[in-house]
């Protein structure tokens, strides 16, 4: 929580001896405020106040890293509890949970299904972010032996689900080097976890089943050396978690509560693939940071990862496509051209429009700084100029032997001047993307 | 360890909207629905003060579509030429509420009358007893000369009826206001041309009361980020005490979704078998609006009716 001038003001000597450079201990207090001075400048201040301030500079909640190299996972450092306030940060990391149940070829089969949980779509790749190795054999050797079969077999991020303090550290011993997620301590192991996420490195979960509780634990953990934590509930319901993470990221954020500045943890494991999707995409929005799923079914990780994509996205900045001539199917010179935007989001939905009517076509992309149609040209972004440069940029008369453009149906209007500046024919398309099919069935190939 | 106390006070509430008419109100449903009355933003106060259960309204059309991905229509193929036992199918897969959509109607989709409209609602009405929602085929011209026969063929059932846009308001609310129903007002991702036409329908006399939203929506994947922030935004002004915010929100989800080439396309290697993936691309589209706040889901599988009434009952 950021301090105002007079907040920093009372920590102050108030001797007004200008050994800052400022002539007032209110002045100097007001520049830092503003990040214009640095604390170090005043000679006086007290240990305590510098603490103070300090901690105030820190974000409200910790950044957390696990995993290694490209795989690496960070989340966390969020500042706000609705994306529009700003922006969400760090994507939530989707994990798929691996069980140490599974020996041998069931374990390796296992290890390969979380590794192709990799998808292409929009233009976008997107991959599970993390396997969660849960110890449900109890079994510390078996554990570990799982533990290094991941090590072989998998680069992505670990979570190691244990509650055995032996366990964790043998896999640990395994994984050196990889620096996993430590899941989780409770208030009788936290003495133990704590002291194992210190020697190795790595971040450390604490599990309760109360925000009370995990404060008291994060607290604990801190003073023992483990500052990387994260918090999970144990034994909650998905609503009771729902509304619990809510109010941990309120606290954090809004009451710098900063025993609860951590990101989350969740599992979900309950029911079937569907009953899962639904718990895990509800817990992605608020507020999971990491969510491990015990399912390797493709279509649940599509429309996971998909779901981090959209609520991470800043709405500041729209996702552009490559301003380019796009083939869909394989069009030949009669086939029809089509301009839209480099919005994706109107991009990809013309593209699947275009698709769906089975007639190969080009869609000319045109640079508009990703906004759509309508704004686009209401802004000046879209008009005959940067068609006609599109046009000849990608060398579209090239590709076609017709000279007819059909257009978006909002943009009607533009039709004249785009006729006189590129010298084709305009034929105004519909205004909805998804009559395009039935437009292109039925006026194109007329 | 005691951690900080989170005081939440808000000046307002969404509003609370009732649909349909049983026999004694002068309709002939078998019951009514109550929508709205959030207190809190989600999941952000006590679960007391969630307000009402979102509901699930399954799309029933007025003719048999021709664009529908097989792995939707199959649910339905038998049913798919009668509004009614269409209707019926739904409320037996779990419909809170039968949104009849008049496709047909629109000029180029088969361009049917206002007695082929008014056939069908009193078809859908006769065969079920849920409320009703009645949604036109979002052509003005169109909807404005069939939408009011719809709604008279419906007075005294308190249907919602819709949609209403900026520039084009005054001839659905004023039918909507004569026969007792209540009214979609219709944005297009714009959260203040949302409050503009609410406070167009209100100045004719419209009781806000009976308004229900619809910002727009945008499937998983395909600009689901607009509407769900729409929807935050909505449920902050509500509790800041705009009256011209407060009402509930619907959200199209069926139709979005499975525009999506996720939900529909069966040749897609490494995607999963589209059998499942198609309702879960749908639910869990519906599911995330659920986080922003929505009230009522307008849903076309059964599987996905079946996946997000699970999990309203898990939560609500
Ligand atoms: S040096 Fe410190 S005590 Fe002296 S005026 Fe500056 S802030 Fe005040």
């Amino acid at each position: 929580m950021a301090l105002t001038g007079l907040d920093i003001f009372k920590l102050l000597p108030k001797t007004n001896c200008k050994k800052c450079g400022m002539p007032t201990c209110l002045a100097f207090a007001m520049q830092l405020a503003q990040k214009r001075a640095k604390l170090d400048a005043c000679p006086f201040v007290s240990d305590e106040a510098k603490q103070t301030l300090d901690a105030a500079a820190a974000p409200p909640m910790r950044l957390i890293k696990f995993g290694q190299g490209e795989h690496q996972v960070q989340v966390g450092q969020e500042t706000v509890l609705f994306r529009h306030e700003e922006k969400f940060h760090n994507p939530a990391a989707v994990a798929a949970v691996v069980s140490d149940s599974l020996t041998g070829d069931a374990l390796l089969a296992r290890i390969k299904a979380v590794n192709g949980l990799q998808f292409e779509r929009v233009g976008l790749h997107l991959g599970v972010n993390a396997v969660a190795l849960k110890n449900d054999s109890g079994d510390p050797k078996l554990f570990r032996d799982a533990a290094s079969a991941l090590k072989q077999h998998s680069k992505l991020a670990v979570i190691l689900y244990s509650d055995s303090a032996d366990a964790i550290q043998g896999a640990l011993e395994e994984l050196t080097g990889a620096c996993p997620l430590i899941a989780s301590a409770t208030q009788s192991t936290i003495e133990a976890m704590a002291g194992l996420a210190k020697t190795h490195k790595c971040p450390l979960a604490v599990k309760a089943d109360s925000l009370e509780a995990l404060a008291e634990l994060t607290e604990k953990a801190a003073a023992l050396g483990a500052e990387d934590l994260v918090l999970s509930l144990d034994g909650l319901s998905v609503k009771e978690r729902l509304y619990t993470w809510t109010k941990a990221r309120a606290l954090a954020l809004k009451k710098g509560c900063r025993a609860l500045g951590y990101p989350t943890l969740s599992l979900v494991d309950q029911g079937d693939d569907t009953r899962q999707l639904a718990d895990a995409a509800s817990l992605l929005c608020k507020y999971g940071n990491i969510v491990a799923v015990d399912s390797v079914e493709p279509a649940v990780y599509l429309a996971l990862l998909t779901v981090v994509t959209n609520i991470y996205t800043d709405p500041q900045k729209p996702i552009q496509v490559e301003a380019k001539l796009y083939e869909i199917g394989e069009p030949d010179e009669t086939s029809p051209v089509l301009f839209t935007t480099n919005f994706s989001l109107t991009y990809y939905t013309v593209e699947s429009d275009v698709e769906a009517s089975r007639i190969p076509a080009y869609i000319l992309v045109v640079d508009t700084e990703g906004t759509s149609v309508l704004t686009a040209y209401s802004g000046d972004k879209l008009n005959e100029e940067c068609v006609k440069a599109a046009i000849d940029k990608f060398e579209v008369e090239s590709k076609v032997k017709h000279r007819k453009m059909i257009i978006p149906g909002y943009v009607a209007v533009m039709s004249g001047k785009l006729e006189e500046a590129t010298g084709w024919e305009v034929l105004v398309g519909p205004r909805e993307s998804s009559m395009l099919p039935k437009y292109l069935q039925e006026v194109w190939s007329k | 360890m005691p951690i900080p106390e989170l005081v939440q006070t808000h000046a307002g509430s969404v509003s609370r909207v009732t649909l349909g008419a049983t026999k004694e109100q002068g309709g002939t449903r078998t019951h009514t629905v109550t929508i709205g009355g959030a207190a809190s933003v989600v999941y952000g106060g006590l679960p007391e003060k969630a307000g009402d259960r979102p509901l699930i309204a399954m799309d029933v059309l007025d003719t048999r579509p021709d664009d529908w991905p097989e792995s939707l229509s199959q649910s339905f193929d038998d049913v798919m030429d009668s509004p009614g036992k269409w209707a019926a199918k739904c409320v037996e897969c779990g419909a809170d509420l039968i949104c009849l959509v008049f496709d047909g109607i629109h000029p180029d989709k088969g361009d049917k009358t206002a007695a082929d409209a008014v056939a069908a609602t009193r078809e859908v009405l006769g065969a079920v007893g849920v409320p009703l929602i009645l949604w036109g085929c979002e052509n003005a011209d169109k909807d404005n000369q069939v939408m009011p026969k719809v709604s008279e063929a419906a007075k005294g059932e308190n249907c919602l009826i819709g949609i209403v846009e900026q520039d084009n308001y005054k001839a659905i609310t004023a039918v909507a206001l004569a026969d007792g129903h209540n009214l979609i007002t219709g944005a297009p991702l714009d959260i203040n041309i949302g409050k503009q036409v609410n406070i167009l329908v209100t100045d004719m006399g419209f009781p806000a009361e009976r308004i229900v939203t619809y910002q727009s929506t945008g499937a998983l994947g395909y600009g689901i980020e607009y509407a769900y922030s729409i929807g935050e935004r909505q449920r902050l002004a509500a509790l800041s005490g705009d009256k011209m915010m407060a009402m509930p929100a619907i959200c199209n989800v069926g139709f979005e979704a499975w525009r999506a080439k996720e939900a529909k396309l069966a040749d897609a290697p490494g995607w999963g078998d589209v059998a499942a993936r198609g309702p879960m691309w749908e639910a869990t589209t519906a599911i995330c609006l659920l986080q922003a706040g929505a009230d009522i889901i307008r849903l076309r599988h059964p599987k996905s009716v079946a996946i997000v009434k699970n999990f309203i009952d898990e939560i609500w």
